[in-house]
């Protein structure tokens, strides 16, 4: 277990992720929508190639600016974001696409194309990036949908589906090309209880059966801790805390604590910041 | 004091708009380049394009045969109303056709695109955007700008043209019907006298140079405002008004600058 920003985190020692074996690295990473406000300051991390890293923190602290950062969606304004030892800031056009085109990223919306059926929204990456004859295309988009349990919606649009089911549409996408890095931002959210665990498992095989370097942004602790390797938390656009799942489960660290709990009082405040509730109502 | 920091407050945001203005035309002239550049994908994959043609030209047929069909109607009832005074009645095939080629056709019929199509593609694009789907597709290395805009526009260049050719047909057609068949015109008179008048490179030719300039302006307009809308449903519906509003004023500030360059004084 690591303590990212003070030295007195009770941590139980856990390896941590080897430098010489990253497949993601952030070096000093600081960025901001504007100057005034910055979202990154200074975060570093490393995910190890074929590991699956969650990254949590509250609504707003900048977890999926990282993996905007991750795919060139966004410019660093200072520091390093390395993808297999290269600066994803100093890419050209090309290598950017030939990047983009080794990962999926899971939307926190899901972002199917509204003007597609399911099928053709899966059948898509593999339409645009490939040669493959459309019978091969048939049964790849087929293997999908049944991984994620929705074969049979297959011919449905993106408005007959429900949160959930469009989640796993979207998942379905996003592993399309059996990308070797795969970002999830918050796979989750909206996901009936049978479904989450199956979501679960299903990235934890994905992972491990393609060797896939993946990273979850989510606030699901407790499907995270089931099936991750390693879990950063951010707070106000810095790591925090890091740790394998047994180390955080058994941290006492006073923001660990209250994230894993849900503790409404703690290091991370609830409140945005505004006047005293007096003042405001006086 | 209060009055000198509200005139300098005056004159700031005359300033700051004129800028953003400047800067948002500077925009609009690199991401034309921009579909420019991306526009290979869309003609060596027709199905895209063909399929955009339907959405904007196609759909739109309704609102502009019907216009089109109205409008020469109107034409030929109001220019009846002013030939009888000189005894020309005959000359109403040319009046109304005239009318059409080189104005009402290219004009109304762009307004008509903006409003129908022009702002569909706003809108849709702008949604595009909302719902991450445009930046699914960058993630995707699928550029959005060629598989999601440069179809859109270039059915737009393809499909207004086309819609006011078929306007001034149906418009002409509307004069006939009431010229002749309602008030009595002598048909013969009414398309021998427009087939002399109307001259192909000077009348037609013209009108179709401006339909085509139309055309440019106003789905670079509409691409433009749906891929720089922000990205909330205040965002797209502002957007979608600026194309509307935009294009109309375009559409009639860009017909008087070509008419001034196509105005040869009555000399064929």
């Amino acid at each position: 277990m690591h303590s990212a920003s003070s030295n007195e985190r009770n941590f139980a020692s856990t390896p941590q992720p080897t430098d010489a074996s990253a497949h993601i690295e952030l070096r000093e990473v600081s960025f901001g929508y504007t100057p005034e406000r910055q979202i990154l300051s200074g975060v570093n991390l490393t995910v190890p190639r074929g590991k699956l890293v969650a990254v949590m923190g509250g609504s707003g602290c900048g977890k999926t600016t990282i993996l905007r950062l991750l795919c060139g969606q966004h410019v660093a304004s200072s520091g390093q974001v390395l993808v297999e030892g290269k600066d994803v800031a100093h890419m050209s056009r090309d290598e950017l696409f030939a990047h983009r085109r080794k990962l999926g990223m899971l939307f926190q919306f899901g972002a199917l194309f509204t003007d597609m059926s399911v099928f053709e929204n899966i059948a898509f990456p593999m339409r645009e990036h490939t040669d493959l004859p459309e019978a091969v295309i048939r049964d790849l988009v087929l293997l999908k949908l049944n991984a994620v349990g929705l074969r049979g919606a297959a011919q449905l649009r993106p408005s007959e589906l429900s949160g959930g089911m469009a989640r796993r549409v979207a998942l379905a996408r996003t592993i399309a090309l059996d990308p070797s890095l795969v970002l999830y931002d918050e796979p989750f959210a909206g996901l009936d209880p049978i479904s989450l665990s199956v979501v679960g498992q299903m990235i934890r095989k994905l992972n491990d059966a393609l060797g896939m370097t993946s990273i979850l942004v989510t606030h699901d602790i407790a499907e995270s801790l089931k099936i991750v390797d390693y879990i950063y938390f951010i707070s106000e656009g810095r790591v925090v805390a890091e740790g394998d799942v047994e180390s955080i489960k058994a941290s006492t660290d006073p923001f660990v604590k209250q994230f894993v709990n849900g503790e409404p009082d703690g290091p991370v405040r609830f409140h945005y910041p505004a006047v005293a509730l007096e003042e405001a109502f006086r | 004091m209060n009055f000198l920091a509200k005139i300098a407050d005056w004159f700031r945001s005359i300033g700051t708009a004129t800028r953003n203005g400047i800067t948002r035309l500077g925009f609009a002239t690199r991401f034309f380049w921009a579909i420019v550049r991306a526009s290979g994908p869309t003609f060596m994959r027709p199905r895209l394009l063909i399929r955009e043609i339907y959405h904007a030209g196609v759909l739109s047929l309704v609102i502009v045969l019907m216009s089109g069909l109205f409008i020469g109607m109107v034409l030929a009832l109001q220019g009846y109303e002013t030939l009888v005074r000189f005894g020309a009645t005959e000359a109403m095939g040319v009046l109304v056709a005239l009318s059409l080629v080189r104005e009402l056709g290219p004009v109304v019929a762009g307004l008509l695109f903006a409003s129908r199509a022009g702002s569909a593609m706003t809108a849709e694009i702008g949604l595009m955007k909302t719902t991450e789907q445009l930046a699914a597709m960058d993630v995707m290395a699928i550029d959005p700008v060629a598989r999601v805009v440069a179809p859109r526009f270039w059915a737009g260049v393809i499909s207004l043209p086309l819609l006011a050719a078929i306007f001034s047909m149906l418009g002409i057609y509307g004069g006939f019907l009431v010229g002749v068949k309602l008030i009595g015109i002598d048909g013969g008179a009414f398309w021998g006298q427009m087939q002399v008048a109307v001259d192909w490179r000077n009348d037609v030719m013209n009108g179709v140079i401006k339909s085509v300039v139309f055309a440019f302006a106003v789905s670079l307009i509409a691409v433009f405002e749906g891929y720089d809308a922000t990205p909330t449903a205040e965002g797209v519906s502002a957007a979608t008004t600026r194309t509307v509003v935009t294009s109309a004023l375009a559409i009639l500030a860009l017909d008087f600058v070509l008419t001034v360059f196509m105005f040869r004084g009555g000399v064929n």
